[in-house]
């Protein structure tokens, strides 16, 4: 499957040669797991397992979930409730699908900011960077409709408020509203559709994760020097590589084995920590809450949203040159979905030839900025929009396209990067030497640094 | 002001049926008191006898307005719960009347049925009501207080029911309570006095004893899998530990030939 040269499947027993002549799919899975894989993963390349299991236990916990769930607004909160009390184990699937939604949040933003640091989106690599997007989007999707679903106050104004963007748009955005939701408010026809949706997408989802494997299994894993595997020829390529069975999937079975363990504790002892109690309230229309917040791993671009006040000068600029069709909101809508197109762009924006920021001294700096900021921007989303709190959310929006649309571009031609490593196999090697040596049998060796 | 504070106490405001104008005034940080629960940390559990007191208090007290709607009979007496005796618990359901359907007629409450939803409107179902309020946020956004509390939903309830100052204001054609735990008017009286049930098991019916028994027996109402979702909890972590120690050694094991070759040459 990948372009580094390494032994094919070959079928050895009569049964396998006669499976093999009619349909290759043990030639395929074979291929798969046993693509070689650069030694010096570090342990930011566990993500995508983690992201896997993710979405195995939503789409399981879900289907559970839909065999007891009813889509109509008079029930939808009352059937939770059943799921809750009267179905076996009930209440554990549905805290799991709730915390589960989570994990897979935060897993794909570190998946997204390992990415980032060690240039994974880089050439050969831009068609996987822009999958995993699409799936980042249709995940934000996915997790919008599924917080609806159990018709809560927070379920319903965060409704309200995000299909209010569409009608933002000047022009069709009335009418476009009005085809998302089936009416005029939030209500029955979208409670349904929402359903309906929630459950297509996360299928979509899956579909659009075999691309993204397909696409990454072609270019070969990227990996923390950034440096390519040698690919002159098979005996090259394995000093610099091992096969992902076992070698990986052990050592990411560890990490997710480590990482359940929090996700369950979170599940079994504090299941409501992360969600807001306002979701316990059944939806009513007639009262609003005074805070609409969404949920957290949305709140970055809820607060890139609400910056954009009618006081900020650029939106009275815009406002001014585009004869009032621009106002305010609109221009908050379109921050928040172009903070996420210029994200989808990063492999045209970043201009360097190195693609690791380990060898970028200047990158590092910038791109512990943006996590920062990233943080920054995910609780002043959660803070009301009023005072210092926007200004803060104004000036982490301006960080944030600056990074990408100036500092990442700049960043190519102004910075001098160190000399990467030969290969993978000397920054394997490297690293080893520079730790000591906790093996009892053999004497230690002298630390080497690494450089 | 803190986002959760603001949130918790202007909606507290529009469900306890206060005019909109009011939700500016209740814009004062409300005083919780973090009251110990038994069910409270990793291994707490309710006490079956407070919640039978509670779901005394809540009988003889709060059933007058307030609902319970997503809570049947039946669980009364559900292991990990107010335990109560199968007998006991059809008798109390023979006090409450539901509507039935098929017979379009009220009839008396029996095990499968459900509380009765709230008598007036500006009473809110208790059902949920400690998982619906927050008695504790911040410090600045950050959840800390939350993390090291807990979300602070019963302590709410207890400090609610003990937060009347005793002032009131007649507004509107209605009349309206000051309340320190809500940090501002509301609309429903203080309505615990000492003495007024008589517990079975001897305890004082003080005015604390029975807002905080309540209180434990609405955090039951709203969460009545909590002991057998912690117990999954432990188990979950003790079963995750062991397999995460083996997979540590197993791949301890399998790179080791992998990184003595790599540090031979």
């Amino acid at each position: 499957m990948s372009g580094i040269p390494h032994d094919h499947y070959e079928p050895k027993t009569n049964a396998e040669k006669y499976v093999h002549r009619r349909l290759p799919i043990i030639g395929l899975i074979y291929d798969t797991i046993m693509i070689p894989t650069p030694k010096n993963l570090n342990w930011m390349w566990i993500w995508g397992i983690v992201l896997m299991v993710c979405l195995v236990l939503q789409i399981v916990t879900g289907i559970v979930l839909a065999m007891h769930y009813t889509p109509h607004v008079d029930h939808a909160f009352a059937s939770v409730e059943h799921i809750m009390r009267n179905v076996n184990g009930g209440h554990m699937l549905r805290y799991l699908h709730q915390n589960g939604s989570m994990l897979f949040f935060f897993a794909v933003y570190l998946h997204m900011f390992r990415s980032m640091y060690y240039g994974s989106y880089k050439a050969p690599r831009e068609i996987t960077w822009i999958i995993g997007m699409l799936i980042y989007l249709a995940m934000m999707a996915t997790a919008f409709m599924g917080y609806v679903l159990p018709w809560g106050q927070m379920s319903f104004w965060g409704a309200t408020v995000i299909t209010g963007l569409f009608g933002a748009i000047p022009g069709i955005g009335e009418t476009l509203q009005l085809w998302l939701l089936g009416g005029p408010a939030v209500d029955n026809a979208a409670l349904n559709r929402f359903f309906s949706l929630h459950y297509l997408l996360p299928f979509v989802i899956l579909g659009l994760v075999i691309v993204h494997v397909w696409a990454f299994h072609t270019t070969g894993n990227n990996n923390p020097t950034g440096v390519e595997v040698r690919r002159g020829s098979k005996e090259e390529a394995q000093k610099d590589t091992l096969p992902f069975w076992p070698y990986f999937v052990i050592k990411d079975l560890f990490a997710l084995a480590l990482i359940l363990i929090a996700f369950w504790a979170v599940v079994g002892f504090m299941p409501n920590f992360l969600g807001h109690t306002d979701n316990y309230i059944e939806a009513n229309p007639l009262v609003t809450p005074p805070e609409i917040v969404p949920e957290w791993y949305f709140l970055p671009f809820y607060a890139i949203l609400r910056a954009f006040t009618s006081d900020v000068w650029l939106v009275i600029a815009v406002n001014w040159v585009t004869f009032g069709i621009v106002d305010a909101t609109f221009f908050g809508v379109l921050a928040m979905f172009g903070s996420i197109f210029v994200w989808a762009l990063l492999p045209w924006l970043d201009t360097s030839s190195v693609r690791s920021g380990r060898y970028r001294p200047m990158f590092k700096i910038w791109f512990w900025l943006f996590i920062v900021n990233f943080v920054v921007l995910t609780w002043a989303g959660a803070m009301p929009a009023e005072g210092i709190y926007t200004t803060i959310a104004l000036i982490g929006t301006t960080y944030w396209f600056a990074y990408f649309l100036v500092i990442l571009p700049l960043l190519g031609v102004l910075e001098k990067p160190l000399p990467e490593p030969a290969s993978i196999e000397e920054d394997f090697k490297s690293s080893l030497k520079s730790k000591p040596d906790n093996d009892p049998k053999g004497p230690a060796p002298e630390p080497i640094p690494a450089e | 002001m803190k986002l959760r504070t603001l949130a918790v106490a202007a909606l507290s405001a529009v469900v306890l049926a206060l005019p909109a104008t009011m939700v500016e005034a209740s814009k004062v940080k409300g005083e919780v008191t973090n009251f110990d629960f038994s069910f409270q940390g990793l291994t707490g559990t309710y006490d079956r006898n407070q919640l039978q007191r509670g779901l005394q208090v809540y009988h003889e007290v709060c059933s007058s307005c307030h609902g319970l709607q997503y809570v049947a009979f039946r669980t009364l007496s559900d292991r990990n719960g107010p335990e109560l005796p199968d007998e006991q618990m059809r008798a109390l359901a023979d006090m409450y009347e539901v509507w039935d359907d098929a017979l379009r007629d009220w009839r008396p409450a029996t095990g499968p049925d459900h509380f009765p939803e709230s008598q007036f409107e500006g009473a809110p179902d208790l059902s949920l009501m400690t998982k619906a309020r927050a008695g504790f946020s911040g410090p600045y956004g950050l959840g800390i207080n939350q993390l090291m509390k807990g979300i602070g939903g019963p302590e709410y309830v207890a400090s609610f029911l003990l937060g009347y100052t005793g002032e009131d204001d007649f507004q509107a054609g209605s009349m309206f309570y000051y309340n320190n735990a809500y940090g501002g008017w509301v609309s429903m009286a203080p309505v615990l006095f000492d003495d007024m049930v008589f517990y079975e098991d001897g305890t004082p019916a003080t005015e604390e004893q029975m807002a905080l028994d309540v209180a434990a027996f609405l955090a039951w109402t709203a969460e009545p899998k909590l002991v057998e979702r912690k117990h999954a909890g432990f188990v979950g972590v003790i079963f995750l530990s062991v397999l995460a120690a083996l997979l540590y050694l197993t791949n301890k094991q399998l790179w080791a030939p992998v990184k003595r070759a790599a540090k031979k040459d």
